[in-house]
């Protein structure tokens, strides 16, 4: 498989901080996704093999947790929180204006591929709610009235030459 | 007097200056806590976490000690640690802030517990979310092994423990303890049935296993420092220490809030320190630690066995911030993510929002957590785009009342208590939403929403 040398280092590096094997297996996962994007059939096999399991016993854990995907996304990943303590202060309202502003449906990839919007359930930032994920960045106090602005700061760091996001 | 917080676990938190680096939190005493207690037997610091009465900050508030008192020395098979950093319960974000700005804290916390209980080796289990608390907590453990506070004889001491930090993938059931172990294994993050699956007896690779909170192994870390006999002293009998309160939702100043156990009231903390609601606006609602504990209404009242033994009455502003009062009003403190909730909130639509997480969360071993909290999101979310029944009401009761108890873990619990709690209490409300919806649809209209949209 296509693996950079560094990923597959610290792959190898990884494995041996465990009593066993197969325990390593979300953070091989989450180390090639962060390079490749997403986990292809190829790259669940080849972590099959790495940790000594059968293919399913992979995919059945890539299929079970929301942070894995199967395939490619826009170039930036837009995680709306939209459980209590966030809904409570516009979290459903900031997701319709990014929607809007973005030209990107809840759960979609826009046209040109820049966004990926998607609701998450809680992420542990609820003091300081409304947050917006994008990629592995946190975004708080993103307000309804304050998105506007966050979106159009979202499009202009956004470039047609970035890669498919890797979070 | 207005109430003042007591940070124990927070003291350097937000301090100006204060950086995550181990220099600095050894120019702040860091590791000496670590130093004397490698000097002591592992028996006697398992004692002292005894003597504190210190209770897990996780949510279900379960005894340490005596968690630690459970392991099963007997096998003879190597003992683990995980530390859960999952933070995964809606309204909660307290370990957020020792991981992020004092993650030495929390590592020193983690290698004295594991010496204490003789530990092989020692994991944190971090949410997938928190990307760059991983990399914060990477960074310290090796900064910590270069020191020599981790790894082989430790300090000289003989002793040795490596502390692995490892990343969750989006899961809630992964914050549940033996969910966690499955997925540590990298597996499905399906809990097991207890009996016989009891981590400190069967836990990671069926080897012994203590799964404790971030907050939690901090406290441990205070326990050692001043003794348990000096640290049971803070706070009130049942419940000893500090609670770091996370508020969020409706009110003027949301934040976290270390407070003594016992020594203020959930008034003080949601109108002293957190400002209280918007202008113009009245609390209609609190829900105490996390979502998944039963909401209080304002205007209930609880008999209440008072600390002196008299009896007594509280309405929610009066309740003490304790486990002890929140388990008398018919409700817990949990994690201590408290969620306010003013006038303006439409409550079936709260509840909706719950729903919504639970059926997204459920793992899907039990039928009774599968099926029923789907169906308890989709019956509340009818009722929220206007097609509720007044039998819905009692049916999202019934359906809560068939989950808990009857399930492998406690998210059946998680997803029936809010029903379990909102439908009764506001059942008024319920009644009004659903007989304007009626009126509306005999006239081929669609009730109008009121509120923020919450679903
Ligand atoms: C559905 C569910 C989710 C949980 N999530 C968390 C969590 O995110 N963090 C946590 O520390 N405990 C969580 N717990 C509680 C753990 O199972 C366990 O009780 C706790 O980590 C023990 O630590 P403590 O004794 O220090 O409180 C959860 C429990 C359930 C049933
Ligand atoms: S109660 Fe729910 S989450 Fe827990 S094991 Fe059963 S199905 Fe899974
Ligand atoms: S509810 Fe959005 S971060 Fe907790």
């Amino acid at each position: 498989m296509n693996l950079s040398e560094k990923t597959t280092q610290y792959i190898d590096r990884l494995i041996p901080r465990y009593p066993v094997k197969r325990s390593a297996m979300l953070m091989i996962l989450h180390a090639i996704q962060e390079e490749q994007g997403y986990l292809s059939k190829e790259a669940i096999e080849w972590t099959a093999q790495k940790l000594e399991v059968q293919p399913i016993a992979v995919y059945e854990v890539v299929t079970f947790y929301p942070m894995f995907r199967q395939a490619p996304i826009g170039r930036r990943h837009v995680k709306v929180c939209r459980t209590l303590s966030c809904a409570l202060r516009g979290a459903y309202k900031v997701c319709d204006t990014l929607q809007h502003e973005l030209g990107c449906g809840l759960g979609e990839t826009s046209a040109d591929g820049n966004y990926t919007i998607e609701f998450v359930e809680c992420v542990a930032a609820c003091g300081s709610a409304p947050v917006v994920m994008v990629d592995d960045k946190l975004h708080e106090n993103i307000t309804p009235e304050k998105t506007p602005d966050f979106a159009a700061k979202l499009k202009r760091e956004t470039t047609p030459s970035m890669p498919p996001s890797r979070h | 007097m207005p109430v003042q917080e007591r940070r124990i676990i927070y003291r350097h938190i937000d301090e100006p200056g204060y950086t995550i680096d181990l220099a600095c939190y050894q120019r702040h005493g860091g590791y000496e806590v670590l130093r004397k207690a490698l000097q002591r037997k592992p028996e006697e610091l398992v004692q002292e976490v005894k003597d504190s009465a210190l209770r897990g900050r996780g949510g279900a508030g379960f005894p340490t000690g005596m968690k630690w008192g459970f392991l099963d020395r007997k096998s003879g098979k190597p003992v683990y640690l995980i530390c859960n950093a999952d933070e995964s319960e809606p309204g909660t974000y307290k370990d957020r802030q020792i991981i992020y700005k004092d993650p030495h804290q929390l590592i020193e916390g983690v290698v004295i517990s594991s010496f204490a209980i003789q530990a092989k080796q020692a994991f944190i289990y971090i949410r997938g979310e928190m990307f760059e608390g991983f990399h914060i907590l990477e960074k310290a453990i090796e900064e910590a092994r270069a020191a020599n506070f981790l790894g082989d004889n430790i300090l000289g001491s003989g002793y040795s423990v490596d502390v692995v930090v490892h990343r969750g993938a989006g899961c809630y059931i992964c914050g549940e303890e033996t969910g966690m172990i499955e997925s540590l294994e990298g597996k499905r993050a399906y809990p097991r049935i207890k009996p016989p699956y009891f981590p400190a007896v069967l836990g990671l690779y069926n080897c012994p296993t203590i799964v404790n909170n971030v907050e939690t192994l901090c406290q441990v870390k205070h326990v050692i420092d001043m003794g348990g006999k000096e640290f049971v002293k803070i706070g009130v009998p049942g419940d000893s220490g500090t609670h770091i309160w996370g508020i969020s939702g409706h009110v003027a100043k949301p934040g976290y809030y270390e407070i003594e156990s016992g020594k203020a009231t959930v008034r003080d903390l949601v109108y002293d320190l957190a400002g209280g609601p918007a202008a113009g606006r009245t609390i209609k609602a609190i829900i105490p630690g996390g979502v998944s504990m039963k909401i209080l209404r304002m205007g209930e009242k609880f008999k209440v066995k008072l600390p002196d033994g008299s009896a007594g009455e509280w309405g929610v502003l009066d309740i003490p911030l304790d486990s002890g009062s929140f388990m008398q009003c018919g409700t817990s403190l949990g994690t201590g993510g408290m969620i306010v909730m003013d006038d303006t909130t439409d409550m079936v639509e709260a509840l909706a929002n719950l729903n919504a997480f639970y059926a997204h969360e459920t793992c899907g071993q039990c039928t009774p957590c599968r099926e029923g909290s789907l169906w308890l999101k989709k019956v509340t979310h009818r009722v929220c785009n206007g097609g509720g029944r007044l039998e819905d009401i009692d049916l999202v009761k019934n359906i809560a009342d068939q989950i808990a108890g009857r399930t492998i873990c406690a998210h059946g619990e998680a997803a029936a208590w809010p029903c379990q709690s909102n439908v009764p209490k506001f059942r008024d409300e319920w009644e009004e939403k659903i007989r304007a919806q009626m009126q509306a649809r005999e006239h081929g209209e669609l009730a109008a929403r009121k509120g923020l949209r919450l679903v």
